[in-house]
């Protein structure tokens, strides 16, 4: 049962209408009617194994008669829809799709030409490796009970999840009760965000880094930075043994520090994109600037190539964001819709502002406003009612069009591709005001209380999530700042961490991988 | 013989072709190129940064000539490049010592 996995904090939610007893036509299938089958299921333990007989038989059961499967739930473990575990798969392919090839279109468009080859395969090559890293021992250490800060080795190389002689696979939980999915998608799915936030980084020190050493460098950062970062914000048992505020303390104690802390993260806010926008930072300092850096023109070689990425990373952002809900299901098109609105909203606003204040209105605006429109609405999608999603989008905007300019200027550093400007202020920003936009008084969610399952009778403060948010902003950069420092001087003193100056002149593309993107 | 070289814009280059071959200009030779003149170049401006974008592009024109028409192309040339805004380019003319056709052999007004 330590195994039971699930972002988002204890305590909120949205799913939730499903695990109470409001019936739902979206919903048909779910073999648990009412909390109370859920809670007995729960006791049960959700790592028990349901048998694909089953499986295939529980909707017809489901949508022969209402009472009877309910009944019969009281007896079965929660077993996994076909419903939600189809959308799953589909949310799993679009955030690999966001990844390969949208984030490397997006940068690998940003870079000269002759750097283009080595920023695909950087993010080519990242996402390859964090994948067998997280089958390896990253899922077991992010998602199984343990520590508040780091999980424990039971799930490491996937062990106990499949079990060939008795024919069963075990189940995650999801933010409802009695509502599951199989655990190897849900392995799949959150492997495809350690892997994108991993590729995320590269942007910073992109065109001056040596391959070898940003591999070794996401291996121990992946392993040090994103897994106890993760661990921390989205790790809880699920919400199938809460019954009462007993069950509720025991179980929230086995959640990550954050998650206890009662830090709203929906889709990776902290997670993904503050923390991998700090690394990034941390690498552009420690690297230095690109060679002719303010001197010769850097200017992108393809913004059609950028706009590609864009389209694609935005296309595949409904696969992170609402399939971050785990189920196919009102919380899901709510984190749909909100992704949506704040992502045009921010598209428009960064480019009217660009328009305004620098005299006109570009394609790479547009497609830096969509990037940070999505960055910012990611913690706060299944948690904030559509118009706070719209305003979010609407000033995360303007916020990171400063971002990359003013504070850039600011801070001084070659952050290539604005992975800080963009991922760094958008995700700071986007966790602060999911704290305010998820007040109920502000169309938002609120804290769901599992124990009553319905929306807590405390009164919502605006002030003081806000001040959880800050906490949980303040601790992932703190932990990626340190983490990444200590990594980025091991990588420099083993390895070194740039290409020498002229072949960091001549391109990446030819000195590192002897291939050119382009041929005239 | 002279060897007139113009520097023109891109886009006037279709109407300087077919205005040549109306005069009987048996060949010309074309490049793209990049320089500046008194037109300068243009700011661009991407996020945060802004490069000055120095070299224009234009395209470059080489035609031998007869010394009998040499007036009669550059007049054509230039009426046919000309938009009479800043950046419409040059045509310089230089004295071209020999000409020699590859396949024939033949020299000098032969050749052209």
């Amino acid at each position: 049962m330590t195994h039971t996995i699930t972002k988002l904090i204890a305590g909120v939610t949205f799913a939730l209408a499903l695990g109470t007893s409001l019936p739902s036509m979206a919903q048909d299938a779910k073999p648990a009617a009412g909390a109370p089958a859920a809670q007995a299921q729960g006791a049960a333990g959700p790592t028990a194994a349901a048998p694909t007989a089953a499986e295939a038989a529980a909707p017809a059961a489901a949508a022969a008669a209402a009472p009877a499967p309910a009944a019969a739930a009281q007896a079965a473990a929660p077993t996994a829809q076909k419903g939600d575990t189809a959308w799953m798969f589909v949310a799993t392919l679009l955030v690999i799709m966001m990844t390969i090839p949208g984030l490397a279109l997006f940068y690998g468009g940003l870079v000269r030409a002759k750097n283009m080859l080595s920023v695909l395969l950087q993010v080519f090559t990242i996402f390859s490796l964090i994948i067998v890293l997280w089958c390896l021992y990253g899922y077991s250490l992010a998602f199984t009970e343990n520590t508040a800060f780091i999980g424990g080795f039971g799930r490491a190389f996937l062990k106990g999840i499949w079990d060939p002689a008795a024919a069963t696979f075990s189940s995650a939980a999801t933010f409802s009760k009695g509502v599951v999915i199989p655990e190897f998608i849900y392995v799949a799915f959150q492997g495809t965000f350690a892997a994108i936030t991993c590729g995320l980084i590269v942007g910073a020190f992109a065109e001056r880094a040596k391959f070898a050493a940003v591999l070794v460098f996401m291996v121990l950062w992946f392993t040090f930075g994103y897994l106890p970062v993760a661990h921390m914000v989205w790790f809880w048992t699920g919400p199938d043994a809460i019954k009462d505020a007993a069950t509720l303390a025991t179980e929230s104690a086995k959640a990550g520090w954050l998650w206890q802390k009662g830090a709203l993260d929906f889709a990776g806010g902290t997670v993904v994109h503050i923390n991998a926008a700090v690394a990034g930072l941390v690498g552009a300092i420690l690297i230095g600037k690109r060679v002719g850096y303010g001197r010769e023109s850097m200017a992108p070689h393809s913004l059609t190539m950028t706009m590609i990425g864009a389209s694609l990373l935005w296309v595949g952002w409904f696969g992170f964001n609402a399939g971050s809900a785990l189920e196919a299901g009102d919380v899901a098109a709510l984190a749909f819709i909100n992704t949506l609105l704040a992502t045009a909203a921010a598209t428009l606003s960064w480019l009217f502002g660009e328009w305004i204040t620098k005299g006109k209105p570009s394609m790479l605006g547009a497609a830096s406003g969509a990037v940070a429109g999505l960055v910012a609405i990611t913690p706060a999608c299944g948690f904030v009612g559509p118009m706070g999603g719209l305003i979010i989008g609407l000033v995360a905007g303007i916020v990171c069009l400063w971002g990359v300019n003013g504070l850039k200027r600011l801070i001084g550093a070659d952050d290539s591709l604005d992975v800080f400007g963009v991922h760094g202020v958008g995700g700071i920003l986007g966790a602060l005001l999911t704290g305010v936009f998820a007040a109920p008084q502000l169309g938002g969610q609120g804290i769901f209380d599992y124990t009553t399952n319905k929306m807590s009778a405390d009164p919502y403060s605006i002030g003081s999530q806000v001040l959880v948010q800050a906490e949980a902003i303040g601790t992932t950069i703190i932990w990626s700042a340190v983490v990444s420092f200590i990594a980025y001087k091991l990588v420099d003193v083993v390895i070194g961490l740039r290409v020498p100056e002229d072949a960091e002149r001549e391109g990446l593309d030819i000195t590192s991988h002897g291939e050119s993107a382009y041929h005239s | 013989m002279k060897m007139i070289t113009a520097i023109i814009k891109p886009f006037k280059l279709d109407e300087v072709r077919e205005a040549l071959s109306e005069i009987n200009v048996q060949g010309i030779t074309v490049t793209e190129v990049k320089g500046f003149g008194r037109q300068k170049g243009h700011t661009e401006l991407y996020r945060g940064a802004e490069y000055v974008v120095d070299f224009l592009p234009k395209t470059k024109i080489e035609a031998a000539v007869d010394d009998a028409i040499v007036d009669q192309v550059i007049d054509t040339i230039q009426s046919a490049a000309r938009t009479g805004k800043i950046g419409d380019g040059k045509i310089f003319v230089s004295n071209l010592e020999q000409v020699i056709r590859i396949r024939t052999g033949e020299t000098g007004n032969d050749a052209l």
